[in-house]
């Protein structure tokens, strides 16, 4: 039986759906938005008293030459970061690759080591005096290394530290999306190269888009990384400045300097992430995974070089580290309530990240207009200024204005939201632009109400990009610092606390124990948070 | 989707667990109460000698710990609703900056005088608590103790090309070249920062990795903290080839520095706050500086250890540790230099 409607009765409902919009959609989106604007409204409190001497420093030809070194960097590892995903997103999620299950949870586990800690393992292990060209010296000699200082160096550790991003943004699209187009190019005699550029390709460029930002804006903010590998970036500048002379204004205003560097990144990466229409597409059931036959030594050969420098190099050193303190009698300290409190957490961030991101994902794809595109844009903002900024806002903020949350776990979960959304909402939004319209229509067409068919046909359909958001926030806030130091309740250490405090006084035993736990609690959670992806992968029996 | 809720479900049940298991255990002696303290020195470093206070007194120290710049930072912004009864620093600069915002108290008369005056505020808002030298330190295999110069002036000799270590950002060098300004002048300071820019210096970030680098070969000396040495020599055993070499001439090339503590004036445990600080400076903790952290004690009567120069034969231990506060000539001159971007 059909019900049919009056026009009056339309206009309710119309007027009606119009209201959840509102509340649904605009409302938390427009909240989100204000809450990613503070950190923005404290560095323009903060830069207001900024004095003459900045203004001077920067109008200096030396500190252009530093944003420019900046920026160089940014691109090179952003290229080089998207280069390596894409091949290991393909392999993990499209192909028959031996042992695709354990890479896929392998692969994202550089994400997990806090960036001055990674730095500190790979000068130690692969400068010309470290570990490694040590234990080669019969067969290489230490003038034969290339140095691990300088452009080069950065330019390598910050690839593998920062690849993740773009792989699991690229895993989880090739994960949903259809691959009948790709079958029928096939086909139609197009070479599987040919079919990887001009379907595979574009299918995946928002993917790669908001996962290149993404890394492209950690480089940016970087300054524990490069200052270790020796590579002067304007972020290190900005951080000694302020370091060294207490000087919150002069920060502040350089700070600003980074956010309009990401004005026009963020600029760029919307002209990039605009998508196909015709690739987006969703089928229910995928087709097996594409044998490799010869091609499985060197894909396996490529996946092992990429899990060996990028995983297998610190989690060996660390090991070393670990195994020289117990010789000498060191002892390690209880572990147990870091480790708790690292995954109670990182764990809240992940839930509420990808909850608080949805409405913004789904008003930015769904209804994307001007306002949409600007609220998304503008929660990408406090991405580009380093960790402690927004840690410093938020303080700021807190203690004066909300003494009784400050300083507790709330507190610190709203600020992995601030620090983590844009990383939710990239994966969302390539997620849910693979959803195909039609299939939201026919159910609403139904008589379902525009939540249940959220409820029951969009979010079943992107659980596999829901799944890489909350993966990706965990991993990141598994690692985070500057928050965790200043905004965390009074006495909880959380894993990378223990970590960075070792390390800072050269406790490496003590570091390396937590360290290893940190990946190691990673590595299961990958496992898990794989199982959706994945299993949706199988064929079906 | 059931398995996407399933995964929300199983998320929420690990975060309740771990949240139950989380929540801090109920103080044993609450009457006592607690005291909270922002430490920018490590944990590793003082944790031990907090748990002996708690020990002692039953008091509760509920501490943050983060890095000396960004928890000054902190109380800055936090202002008078801190939460805060005590900044532990590992330099004077931190500790200077909070007490020009006016948000240190001052220390009473007995507590201030139990270390000499140069180690201590001269308004009282802080007092130095365990100092450390600046030092060489070498690789035993290429030097020996007679190679190395008498005056850290002498490594602007070009024997020392890419030779030696150093870390223009750290604080502790940043107090060593303010100290150089007091006793040589500014022209004698920028010409050794010139000459030594010259030399090549191998730049590291902090005095870690300059221990480590002069142990595996990288670079033959580095200006460092002198207690960085025994970290090694404890995880790596004493065949670890390096070594400290004290320049005991009189110079800003033995200067000590200090860590040192204050409370805040707008705590809301001031009693306890007094009671830590008194603890900090009583024989026990002065003790566990010197034979745990390798550090030179502060209080009169204990001594450091590890062979350590006695404090009063380091004659750059005259200058007060306030004077060195004063940064931004440094800055400048580290700027104008090029050896800063």
């Amino acid at each position: 039986m059909r019900m049919v409607l009056s026009p009056a009765q339309g206009e309710v409902i119309f007027r009606s759906r119009l209201v959840g919009r509102i509340t649904w959609l605009y409302l938390p989106a427009f909240l989100i938005a204000a809450a990613m604007g503070l950190p923005l409204l404290y560095l323009g409190l903060r830069a207001l008293s900024a004095g003459p001497a900045i203004w001077e420093w920067l109008g200096r030809v030396q500190s252009l030459q530093l944003l420019l070194r900046s920026l160089g960097l940014a691109l090179a590892v952003t290229l080089s970061a998207a280069a390596l995903a894409v091949p290991l997103a393909w392999l993990v999620t499209r192909s028959d690759l031996i042992g695709r299950r354990i890479w896929a949870a392998v692969l994202p586990l550089p994400l997990v080591i806090p960036s001055y800690v990674g730095a500190y393992l790979y000068v130690s292990l692969l400068s010309p005096h470290g570990l490694i060209p040590t234990l080669l010296t019969p067969w290489v000699s230490r003038s034969a290394w290339p140095s691990i200082y300088g452009l080069g160096g950065a330019w390598l550790v910050l690839t593998l530290m920062t690849y993740p991003y773009v792989y699991l943004n690229a895993r989880a699209v090739l994960a949903m999306s259809d691959r009948t187009v790709e079958e029928a190019a096939r086909s139609l005699g197009y070479s599987p190269w040919a079919t990887f550029w001009r379907i595979t390709l574009p299918l995946l460029r928002p993917a790669l888009a908001s996962g290149g930002l993404l890394v492209a804006l950690y480089v940016l903010r970087d300054f524990g990384a490069v200052a270790i590998l020796r590579y002067t970036t304007f972020t290190r500048a900005i951080y000694l400045h302020y370091q060294s002379s207490l000087d919150r204004s002069t920060a502040a205003l350089l700070a600003l300097v980074l956010v309009v560097v990401t004005v026009l990144l963020l600029v760029i990466q919307q002209r990039l992430a605009r998508l196909n229409p015709a690739a987006a597409v969703h089928a229910p059931k995928p087709p097996p995974p594409v044998a490799l036959g010869l091609w499985q030594a060197p894909a396996l050969a490529l996946v092992l070089l990429v899990v060996g420098l990028g995983v297998g190099m610190p989690v060996g050193g660390l090991i070393y580290w670990l195994g020289r303190g117990i010789r000498a009698g060191e002892t390690l300290g209880a572990v147990s309530a870091p480790l708790l409190n690292s995954i109670l957490a990182a764990g809240l961030a992940a839930l509420v990240t990808v909850v608080a991101a949805l409405p913004l994902a789904v008003l930015a794809v769904r209804h994307g207009g001007r306002v949409s595109r600007a609220l998304v844009g503008w929660s990408y903002l406090g991405f580009a200024v380093p960790g402690v900024v927004i840690a410093l806002a938020l303080v700021f903020f807190g203690a004066n204005f909300t003494p009784a949350l400050y300083q507790t776990l709330v507190m610190l979960v709203f600020a992995y939201v601030v620090l983590f959304l844009p990383q939710a909402l990239g994966v969302l939004q390539a997620a849910l632009r693979l959803v195909r319209r039609n299939l939201e229509e026919a159910a609403a067409s139904l008589g379902h109400s525009p939540g249940e068919v959220f409820r029951r046909v969009t979010l079943p359909l992107i659980s596999p990009g829901l799944a890489s958001a909350a993966g990706l926030v965990f991993l990141t806030a598994l690692k985070e610092l500057p928050a965790t130091l200043l905004l965390a309740p009074a006495g909880f250490p959380t894993l990378a606390t223990r970590v960075w405090g070792a390390v800072s006084e050269a406790f490496f035993a003590r570091a390396a124990w937590p360290a290893l736990i940190l990946i190691g609690v990673s590595a299961l959670s990958m496992l898990w948070f794989n199982r959706n992806p994945m299993t949706r992968n199988e064929p079906n029996p | 989707m059931s398995r996407f809720f399933g995964s929300l479900l199983v998320i929420l049940v690990v975060v309740a667990l771990a949240g139950c298991s989380a929540l801090p255990a109920a103080p044993s002696t609450p009457n006592a109460g607690r005291v909270v303290v922002y430490s920018g020195r490590s944990e590793n470093l003082v944790a031990p000698v907090f748990a002996q206070f708690t020990q002692a007194t039953g008091v509760q120290v509920e501490v943050r710990y983060g890095g000396t710049a960004e928890l000054a930072a902190t109380l800055l912004e936090e202002g008078r609703n801190s939460p805060a009864d005590v900044f532990y620093a590992q330099d004077p600069g931190g500790l200077g900056a909070v007490a020009a915002a006016d948000l240190l108290a001052p220390l009473p008369e007995d507590l201030l005088t139990q270390v000499a005056p140069q180690f201590r505020a001269e308004d009282g808002t802080w007092v130095g608590i365990s100092g450390r030298a600046r030092v060489v330190v070498y690789n035993t295999e290429r030097l020996r103790p007679e190679d190395l110069p008498q005056d850290v002036r002498g490594f602007t000799a070009p024997r020392w090309r890419g030779k030696i270590g150093w870390a223009p950002t750290n604080a502790s060098f940043q107090a060593m070249v303010t100290a150089m300004r007091q006793i040589w002048g500014e022209e004698e300071t920028r010409a050794w920062l010139v000459g030594m820019q010259a030399n090549q210096p191998v730049v590291f970030e902090g005095n870690a990795p300059i221990v480590a680098a002069v142990g595996n070969g990288e670079i033959e000396v580095g200006l460092v903290n002198h207690y960085y040495l025994y970290r090694f020599l404890r995880e790596q055993g004493e065949s670890f080839p390096a070594r400290n070499y004290f320049m005991n001439n009189g110079g800003p090339d033995s200067l000590i520095l200090v860590s040192g503590i204050g409370r805040l004036a707008g705590g809301k445990n001031p009693e306890n706050a007094l009671k830590l600080i008194r603890f900090l400076l009583s024989p026990v903790a002065q003790q566990y500086f010197a034979g745990q952290t390798y550090e030179y004690p502060l209080v009169a009567g204990v001594n450091p250890e590890r062979g350590l120069p006695p404090l009063e034969s380091l004659t750059g231990a005259a200058i007060p540790a306030e004077q060195l506060v004063d940064l931004q000539g440094t800055l400048n001159l580290l700027h104008a230099t090029g050896i800063l971007p």
